[in-house]
């Protein structure tokens, strides 16, 4: 006991991102996957995941946080495959299985997708506590949304919180703590 | 009447003299004493019954709604959920208990989504790291106004 609150504060001390003491489940999910199969966060137990929100026509935070996740993957080697990257879409009108899928395998063709119903897709925010909000109108509108990623563990707990504008290897260091 | 102007004038002169010395003396300790802290951390506690305390229509506003930090020294933000409630912080819920402890590497301005703020909003201030003689200086004249204001 007395170890793994060490352990803990340890590593609330070391990592770069945000941290959650003592960290709680990560809400569970179930929503259409990027390769057309349903997703769940679970499916992923025993994996580090990297979750995000998005949407494929965000003009700057996504595609600059895929590409630095993307780079963080690279450069992981080998520990790359004991991590997932999910991004789940803020804007289901727009974003179809097909579309996710072209656009995330354009940064890393492991990230996987995640889309669903409009209601659906609220509750996972709101199980999360993230925010999106449409603005404008039209077919071109944008969607203002958190961009933080979360860091849930091998075992399913939401660990870490990394804010936008971390380098990749800010998250190298905190997926290889999560990892060991 | 000449002895009493010149008495005047040479107290008036070590007056000055005096103030300007305090002076220098005090923009020399701003400017060469290191910036410290006991800790990095910036602790900040949500306290029981923020919820329903707010629910029952009291204006609550425990946290400041601006938080200023210092990149090296104090740039460890710490909250703590001791409400009933999960609060949301961020981009995240805090469930009750928890604690949330973010460390900021960047000086920048940081808006953040605050339930225990009336106005929903916190803004974190992160400055840089006052590492050189002119920056403590500023740092530290930048801090008695904030303190003030």
């Amino acid at each position: 006991m007395l170890l793994s609150m060490t352990a803990q504060a340890t590593d609330a001390d070391a990592l770069k991102a945000g941290v959650f003491n003592p960290p709680r489940e990560a809400p569970d999910f179930s929503v259409r996957g990027s390769d057309g199969a349903v997703l769940t966060l679970s499916q992923y137990r025993g994996k580090v995941v990297v979750l995000g929100f998005g949407y494929t026509s965000c003009p700057n935070v996504c595609p600059v946080t895929l590409a630095v996740l993307a780079q963080a993957h690279r450069k992981l080697g080998a520990l790359g495959a004991q991590v997932q990257v999910i991004y789940l879409t803020v804007d289901p009108e727009r974003d179809s299985v097909e579309r996710l899928k072209q656009y995330l395998a354009a940064f890393d063709p492991t990230f996987m997708g995640g889309t669903g119903t409009a209601a659906q897709m609220a509750a996972v925010r709101a199980s999360y506590g993230v925010t999106a909000e449409k603005v404008g109108t039209g077919s071109d509108y944008a969607v203002a949304h958190s961009s933080y990623m979360y860091l849930i563990t091998r075992e399913g707990k939401l660990r870490a919180l990394m804010p936008f504008g971390h380098k990749p290897d800010d998250y190298v260091h905190d997926i290889s703590m999560l990892l060991n | 009447m000449n002895i009493v102007f010149h008495k005047r004038v040479g107290f008036g002169l070590v007056a000055v003299t005096v103030a300007v010395a305090v002076a220098l003396g005090a923009v020399a300790w701003a400017a060469f004493t290191p910036v410290t802290f006991a800790s990095r951390e910036e602790n900040f506690e949500i306290p029981k019954g923020t919820w329903a305390r707010r629910m029952a229509g009291n204006k609550v506003e425990i946290l400041p709604t601006r938080v200023f930090l210092t990149l090296g020294i104090r740039d460890v933000l710490l909250l703590k959920n001791l409400d009933d409630v999960p609060q949301i912080f961020g981009p995240t819920l805090m469930m009750p208990g928890q604690t949330f402890r973010l460390p900021f590497e960047v000086a920048s301005s940081y808006q953040f989504a605050c339930t225990a703020h009336a106005s929903g909003q916190m803004t974190v201030v992160v400055d840089e790291q006052p590492d050189t003689p002119w920056r403590r200086l500023v740092w530290r004249t930048r801090r008695i106004f904030r303190v003030v204001a």
